[in-house]
């Protein structure tokens, strides 16, 4: 691609924000650009001026380009170690309080929020829990409440679940239907899903516990910045914040404002 | 593509090398890497393809055996001279516009995450010119799209000779996308980083 691709692609992107109020100007560029080149693909555009062309004048369209611009890529107790230290090492501290509230930040189709609701319920405070579950992609939104997921990946899920420290039968948590798993929806009966936006919305509730793994790092430098901020906002005294097993406060204008607590597993602390 | 075989005498203006390899890569890297002085002064970037395991021994191994302070690339940080970034494992690794590292969890490229290709793409980006990639033994297609943009944007490329790699399937598919400006053995291409040091950037 050349500097006229470098262009369109700022254009494109300061017309999703001024027509849809998304705001990707501050993602990592690289990634932004791969999947705007594999959406032309998609929509047979030539050049990313005939795709703002399209989703300018065409909502539909643009919903279409979001599932691109989003990376929905996650699973059920994706790194197990990361849970199983959430388990020992956060729970015991988490059950202190009389009544918890815990922000999963880009919920993506609901893996991280069904994970974290078994963990609860396995010990005993997902009761006294409300959890918001947010993102910017109502599909994905969808998705989650739903809570539908396909069987093979669940057979993956369930190693996982073991690894991550679970005392009960993986399948007591769903019913298979055909292919797929359908997930016990009394799991979400104190989760409110919700749009929420890193870039552009503000802090919506005190938390004592924010999960938000692997979407800081499609944030620049400067987003994740923002974000830290609402999430240090949010957080009560002593809050726990923990992220994606790449993902660090290190580079951070926030990094002295929080101090790990499970540094290996990105379990973090508000200082 | 005789003429690709030239002497890479004339190499200049490099400010960061970015590598890549797959099967039989190990041992390739080591060779070309092991001739690195301390106080190299160039950033080299590497994506070596990996079983999709969580945590990678790649980087305390390397530095071990090497001259140069070597390390898992991580994400937002900013690329510094003189050092070896391996790219981890079930990440792909890109190099942003300000030189920064990024790291994504896009499809798999080529049934591979880290991806050569978006390294190597995006790279050409940051760097133009001024970029140097080597592609090394491997046993897929990886590789060869992302090299065949560094040429485009006016950087230098390196095709290891498939007659001497380990598995020949990742030169040649790179070979059979575009000509090289050189197709070296490994002992040259370690020849050819060596030299770089002294060359003003």
């Amino acid at each position: 691609m050349d500097r006229s691709t470098d262009i369109e692609l700022r254009l494109l992107i300061e017309a999703i924000y001024l027509k849809y109020s998304y705001d990707f100007r501050d993602y990592s560029g690289a990634s932004v650009k791969r999947r705007v080149a594999h959406a032309l693909r998609q929509f047979d555009c030539k050049t990313i001026s005939a795709l703002q062309e399209r989703v300018l004048h065409d909502p539909t369209a643009f919903m279409q380009l979001l599932q691109f611009l989003t990376i929905p890529v996650s699973e059920m107790f994706r790194d197990p170690s990361h849970f199983l230290a959430i388990r020992q090492e956060v729970v015991p501290l988490l059950k202190t309080y009389p009544s918890i509230k815990i922000w999963i930040a880009g919920c993506s189709t609901g893996e991280e929020v069904y994970s974290m609701a078994i963990l609860l319920r396995e010990e005993g405070l997902l009761e006294r829990t409300i959890i918001y579950a947010t993102d910017i992609n109502p599909n994905s939104l969808e998705k989650a409440k739903q809570g539908i997921f396909s069987l093979e990946s669940v057979r993956a899920y369930t190693h996982n679940y073991q690894q991550a420290g679970g005392t009960q039968s993986f399948a007591d948590y769903y019913t298979a239907a055909y292919d797929y798993a359908i997930f016990d929806k009394t799991l979400r009966e104190n989760v409110t899903f919700a749009d929420h936006s890193l870039a552009t919305d503000s802090v919506f509730s005190e938390t004592q516990l924010i999960s938000c793994r692997n979407v800081l790092i499609y944030f620049n430098k400067k987003l994740q910045d923002r974000a830290f901020g609402l999430f240090h906002e949010s957080l009560c005294h002593r809050g726990f914040l923990v992220l994606g097993s790449k993902e660090t406060l290190d580079f951070s204008a926030y990094s002295k404002q929080f101090e790990p607590l499970v540094k290996q597993e990105r379990i973090y602390r508000k200082s | 593509m005789n003429e690709a075989a030239a002497s890479p005498a004339s190499v200049s203006g490099v400010q960061a090398i970015v590598v890549g390899a797959s099967a039989g890569g190990v041992e390739a890297l080591l060779s070309i890497f092991a001739a690195l002085a301390p106080g190299f002064s160039l950033p080299i970037i590497a994506v070596l393809h990996l079983p999709d395991e969580r945590r990678s021994q790649l980087a305390e191994v390397f530095d071990r055996r090497l001259h140069i302070p070597v390390v898992e690339a991580r994400d937002k940080e900013m690329i510094q001279p003189g050092t070896l970034y391996f790219a981890g494992p079930g990440y792909h690794l890109s190099v942003e516009h300000d030189r920064s590292l990024s790291l994504s969890q896009e499809d798999r490229v080529h049934h591979s995450r880290p991806a050569i290709d978006f390294l190597f793409e995006s790279a050409a980006d940051a760097y133009g010119p001024n970029l140097l990639a080597i592609l090394l033994t491997g046993a897929n297609q990886d590789g060869g799209r992302g090299l065949a943009q560094v040429k485009q944007l006016g950087g230098i490329t390196v095709v290891q000779d498939p007659l001497e790699a380990r598995v020949d399937v990742m030169p040649k598919a790179a070979l059979a996308l575009h000509t090289p400006d050189y197709i070296l053995t490994l002992s040259r291409i370690g020849d050819l980083l060596a030299s770089l040091e002294s060359s003003p950037c």
